[in-house]
């Protein structure tokens, strides 16, 4: 059982070792490698001096706050659209206008507009977090067993009550399964923001260790952003998992 | 049946056209500063003047380049290794759960690295966006493989195939729905790093047309770039359906 566990670890391991072995044997000098202890050095020091650590603030702030503000729009628009049937049909092609707009070409619209910062940056998460969220809750609401929303029917509930008392408990578990795709999105969006153009967080860590010609920290960069993308989806399925069983899975 | 469709599509186009009035009204009124957000009207003039002077159009087919080469290079490679790790169960054993681990790593967090290592060129652009397109492509080959109705498999151990014979003929062919789903992910991807590797290596493309509008405040070309950037999501997923549709009509026929 052991050794079956450890047989995932064995090539990663491998890998480094024969690496670093290589580095050292050559004595390697380079603007884009460095060697695995180098790397592990780096990202020591960056965390603490603090550097690393405020980086993953600004961009877990931007990303978690894009998130936020993509996810409530897609999944008041999902419920809206996957509760009216006409809704649905007459916004069909102003979405699907505006869905397939990649979510960075509106980098420079929101640089002229709100300038470097949290705010440009959240703006584009936001932009696009909303439309996995709209198509997924949409498709979620749509497929409510139909007695649930009889039995709201017959018991004349009012509109706010029924999307709080029915649709959305009997929604949450995919609406859930929506998120956790656009939390992805969120990261990958918020890194490749700062990547691209804006100049704080661990996108930008990354850009300024690469031109200040220090390969180590780069590396250490990537890995920790590997880390962190790794242990946001190990943290969003492990709570998938506690909050709803078997039900995420339909 | 089918007219109640059309009427529908109809009043679709219908509601999506009064957007554009009231964008237009925005912009007439200038409740937005004009430097912001151009009317619908001074966008479509700077799309239709970028194409008559073959500005644009050179820019579209850059972008175009980028997303293609890198994307095709992406789907060779990512079904090629796909299929070597997913046919050998000692691979899936130790080489796949690397890759799983890998997955959900921002893919844009490579270019730094491709720079470094290429430069600001076209061959660092053509790496990234291979690189960010692989993954979906590849991790879709891998579980296809998995998926492969095991009778099929026991089959092929019976009559002795090689085991070149029962990935072209037998594990592709029943993999090929999670393939193509996968290439279609993957397309989204190389549209999305091909703007940014523009952006930031100042390749001919679109990524590079929208910043550099931006910087000089043409908001009008600037909308033009991104109304491009957005037919050309479109059109590329546009065929993929369609592509998907004639690729996969056998399948649908046996049931």
């Amino acid at each position: 059982m052991t050794i079956d566990r450890a047989k995932p670890l064995l090539l990663p391991l491998t890998v480094l070792a024969a690496f670093e072995a290589w580095a050292r044997a050559a004595h390697l000098q380079s603007d884009s490698l460095a060697p695995p202890s180098a790397i592990m050095a780096a990202l020591i020091g960056a965390l603490a001096d603090y550097s690393i650590p405020i980086a993953t603030r600004d961009t877990l702030f931007s990303a978690f706050a894009g998130l936020a503000v993509g996810s409530l729009i897609g999944l008041a628009l999902g419920i809206a659209f996957g509760i009216s049937d006409v809704l649905n049909r007459l916004m069909e092609v102003t979405v699907e206008a505006i869905r397939p707009i990649p979510s960075i070409a509106l980098l420079p619209i929101a640089l002229i507009a709100l300038g470097f910062g949290y705010r440009m940056e959240i703006v584009i998460v936001a932009f696009a977090c909303i439309w996995p969220m709209l198509i997924l809750s949409g498709a979620a609401v749509r497929g409510i067993e139909p007695r649930l929303m009889e039995v709201s029917r017959a018991l004349r509930l009012p509109p706010a009550q029924r999307v709080l008392k029915i649709i959305i408990p009997a929604a949450l578990p995919r609406i859930f399964v929506a998120f956790r795709l656009s939390a992805g999105i969120a990261l990958i969006v918020a890194v490749t923001v700062e990547i691209a153009i804006n100049p704080i967080g661990l996108g930008a860590g990354i850009m300024l260790a690469q031109q200040a010609l220090r390969p180590d920290l780069m590396l250490a960069y990537l890995v920790w952003i590997g880390l962190i993308g790794y242990g946001l989806n190990v943290l969003l399925i492990l709570a998938q998992r506690r909050l709803f069983g078997r039900a995420a899975l339909g | 049946m089918n007219r109640t469709i059309i009427l529908w599509r109809l009043a679709s186009f219908a509601v999506a056209a009064g957007f554009i009035a009231l964008w237009q009204l925005i912009a007439n009124l200038k409740l937005v500063s004009p430097v912001f957000l151009p009317g619908p009207d001074r966008a479509w003039a700077a799309l239709v003047h970028g194409f008559s002077s073959g500005d644009l159009c050179s820019k579209l087919i850059g972008t175009l380049e980028h997303m293609a080469y890198g994307w095709l290079a992406a789907s060779i490679a990512g079904v090629a290794i796909g299929a070597m790790i997913g046919s050998s169960r000692l691979m899936r054993t130790y080489v796949a759960p690397s890759l799983e681990f890998l997955r959900p790593l921002p893919v844009s967090a490579i270019i730094p690295v491709a720079i470094a290592m290429l430069g600001l060129t076209q061959g660092m652009a053509l790496f990234v966006i291979a690189f960010g397109a692989i993954w979906p492509i590849m991790l879709a080959t891998i579980h296809g493989f998995a998926a492969v109705e095991p009778r099929l498999y026991e089959i092929t151990r019976s009559l002795q195939m090689s085991r070149l014979a029962v990935i072209f003929k037998i594990a592709l062919p029943s993999a090929s729905p999670d393939i193509i789903a996968g290439m279609r992910l993957s397309l989204t991807v190389a549209l999305i790093l091909s703007v940014v590797c523009e952006i930031l290596a100042g390749l001919d493309g679109l990524g590079h047309w929208v910043l550099l509008s931006a910087r000089s405040f043409r908001s009008a070309d600037l909308f033009a770039g991104v109304i491009l950037l957005g037919v050309m999501g479109y059109a590329t997923s546009l065929a993929m359906a369609v592509a998907e549709n004639r690729l996969l009509k056998w399948q649908r026929v046996g049931h």
